[in-house]
């Protein structure tokens, strides 16, 4: 049984660590990465970025098409975010009180003038001729824009209708497109044009397909294909016909943080993370010796385990979210100091060691269970779990929490566990 | 053991003169809300290696490029945004009511878990009454600050005051925990002798525990970044509050409380 135990120890610790790695780390010549490609997630005010709060007008729309409407329109604003080739945007939807709010994060996007005017633009179809000085086999949307015109030949405002229709032979749902007069003449002039060569179809500067044009078309008909699925289609062929987006909204709130400054702000907490982690580390020491020494070991390796859960869950690292977590590493320390202190009064009574501890740790575990269990309380309530109305829900106070409570219940896992283990190693040995 | 208790009036004298203070600054000079709250534009911008900070009315972004192109021209240099946040005048109200909700539910969770883990409402009494207690002062101090630092009260303020919230309710626990102890041992006949004792001996633990969580901060003022320096500080008033209040608020709370039960 003990070896088993001992060997599960083993590989928790080795699991830790390995998560731990930032990437790309060379150990012994060999390049080691984290599993799972983990890594800590910055927010917009470490990482700069837009934040971006739009309120959604819901008077006209009504009730039972609210949400509905509500999730179109998120959907059509993430694609168009998604034209940015941002990483990781997030586009939420938030109802507080009567209001909704659309709200739109893009990390690392500064010019917010652009993002603006993209998100609240209308949806824009357009048809682009290729281009004859440029050849790229990429397969990438920045390749189609630039193997594309600049120009374009044919936009939306040219389509009279456009509808779902299934092809005929392989069943797959397509857009059929009707174009007016003047959009079907233009239309037969591209195909003219431009016969055995491809036509680019573009909504949003992002590319749907590009279909190679087999003869000059002359009816007005154009179909779109790609592999839609049916619900697909019919979002498009709306944003077509639509063209603007299905709720109307407008900006209620922007945040914008220049890389440099959230650069600056993560060297500087870490230096002074450092320094005050140092401080505590040899207060630790002078105050409590050996013990300290003990409580020590159980703070760091606190901080790798606070570390890899923050991967794991990929918890987003604000700097409110920095301020929770070097709090938890106060109270990890108190939870040890409380244990000693025990021990300290129990060997005062004239105790053995032995008894001292065992005692000291069951009177003081009583302290540390309510005094965290309370922490636990508040910060669940402002985390806000279940996402309710009347609760914050913005990132700031909730990140703050969710790194309180991490740091909390590791904290009680290394500060109690982990250290009572350690204890008794160290101190069974010394005997 | 050492009779803490017998310099209650001085206790309470020292909390009164420092909310006083503290709500004097309040009163007559008020703290200035953030954007946050009340809505505007927030911008800061580094010219020639120097950091300018702006707070205005809502800019919309064409008047903020403006802004930036006289400042080009006026200092002959580049004005690079480090931040610029906009926020509506409605945004805020809402954002403090919630957060204001949130605490409310969060003292009434702490009363009647206390109540029941202590088996007595006074326990959960005295030690919202220190929390109460820590959060005049939390504001009192900080309005100071505002009146000589320019400090104001935004959402990350709103987050200290929480944190300051659960850390005095920690660490009133942990001498209550002690009282609790006594009282099963000696009964409830000489409470403030239990008090008495249970000061002493976690007066050490207090200190200490105070004084690893004030290294963290005060290396964070001293060495961290500069957009949340006041949150820091805000952190810093709660922890030192939150410490004070434990011995010397609730527990003299208590105690006047469960002789007040016994008459």
């Amino acid at each position: 049984m003990k070896i088993i135990k001992k060997l599960l120890i083993l590989i928790l610790v080795l699991t830790v660590l390995w998560i731990d790695v930032p990437r790309n780390t060379v150990i012994f010549g060999r390049t080691i990465n984290p599993p799972f490609g983990f890594e800590i997630k910055l927010g917009l005010d470490l990482k700069g970025g837009s934040h971006l709060a739009f309120e959604a007008d819901t008077s006209k729309i009504s009730q039972d098409d609210l949400q509905e409407s509500l999730e179109a329109t998120r959907d059509v604003i993430e694609r168009r975010v998604n034209f940015f080739g941002v990483s990781e945007p997030s586009v939420q939807t938030l109802k507080s009180g009567s209001n909704y709010k659309i709200i739109v994060d893009l990390p690392g996007i500064t010019d917010i003038q652009d993002a603006i005017n993209r998100i609240g633009q209308t949806a824009q179809l357009t048809f682009k001729e290729q281009r004859t000085d440029v050849n790229i086999q990429q397969a990438t949307n920045e390749a189609a824009l630039i193997a594309f015109k600049q120009e374009s030949v044919l936009t939306g405002k040219d389509v009279k209708k456009a509808e779902v229709s299934f092809d005929t032979t392989s069943g797959g749902a397509q857009v059929a497109l009707n174009f007016s007069q003047e959009g079907a003449k233009k239309f037969a002039e591209i195909t003219k044009n431009n016969v055995g060569k491809p036509v680019g179809i573009f909504l949003d500067e992002f590319i749907l397909s590009a279909p190679v044009v087999q003869q000059e078309i002359l009816d007005g008909n154009a179909v779109i294909t790609g592999n839609f699925t049916t619900e697909e289609a019919k979002a498009l062929a709306q944003d077509i016909n639509g063209g603007a987006l299905p709720v109307s909204i407008k900006l209620v709130e922007q945040r914008n943080i220049g890389p440099s400054l959230g650069a600056e702000e993560i060297s500087k907490s870490i230096v002074a993370g450092i320094i005050g982690l140092s401080a505590v580390l040899i207060f630790m020491f002078i105050y409590y010796g050996k013990m300290g020494l003990i409580s020590n070991l159980a703070l760091v390796i606190y901080g790798f385990l606070a570390l890899a859960i923050f991967k794991v869950f990929s918890v987003v690292l604000t700097l409110s979210g920095v301020a929770g977590f070097l709090l938890s590493i106060g109270m990890a320390v108190d939870s040890n100091i409380l244990i000693f202190e025990r021990i300290k009064e129990e060997i005062r009574k004239k105790k053995e060691m032995n008894i001292a501890i065992r005692l000291g740790f069951g009177r003081a575990i009583d302290a540390i269970k309510d005094a965290n269990f309370t922490t636990l309380i508040v910060a669940f309530i402002l985390f806000n779990p279940l996402n309710w109305g009347f609760l914050p829900q913005f990132g700031l106070v909730r990140g703050f929490a969710l790194t309180l409570i991490i740091g909390v219940g590791t904290s009680l896992f290394t500060g109690v566990f982990i250290t009572k283990h350690l204890i008794n190693f160290f101190y069974k040995r010394a005997k | 053991m050492i009779n803490f208790l017998k310099y209650k009036y001085l206790y309470l004298m020292i909390s009164v003169a420092v909310i006083a203070v503290g709500l004097s600054f309040v009163f007559r000079f008020g703290i200035p809300l953030s954007i946050d709250f009340v809505g505007g534009s927030k911008i800061s911008y580094s010219v020639n290696s120097k950091v300018v900070n702006l707070r205005t009315e809502a800019l919309s972004e064409e008047q903020e490029k403006e802004m930036r192109a006289n400042i080009d021209k006026e200092s002959s240099g580049e004005a690079e945004i480090l931040l610029f946040e906009t926020v509506g005048p409605s945004v805020g109200k809402e954002a403090v009511n919630k957060t204001v909700i949130a605490a409310i539910l969060g003292v009434l969770a702490i009363l009647i878990y206390i109540g029941f883990a202590f088996k007595g409402f006074n326990f959960a009494l005295s030690a919202i009454v220190a929390l109460i207690h820590d959060m005049f002062i939390l504001v009192g101090v900080y309005a100071v600050l505002s009146y000589y630092f320019n400090a104001e009260i935004d959402t990350l303020f709103i987050t200290a005051a929480l944190t300051t919230m659960s850390f005095s309710v920690h660490d009133t626990i942990v001498i209550f925990d002690k009282i609790r102890e006594y009282i099963r041992e000696e009964g409830r006949v000489n409470i403030e002798n239990s008090a008495n004792k249970a000061l002493t001996e976690t007066m050490v633990r207090s200190l200490n525990n105070s004084m690893t969580i004030v290294f963290m901060l005060l290396a964070l003022i001293l060495f961290g970044g500069s957009t949340i320096k006041f949150f820091i500080i805000a952190l810093l008033i709660g922890t030192i509050t939150g410490t004070y209040s434990s011995p010397f608020v609730a527990t003299p709370v208590l105690v006047w409380l469960e002789k007040r039960k016994k008459k």
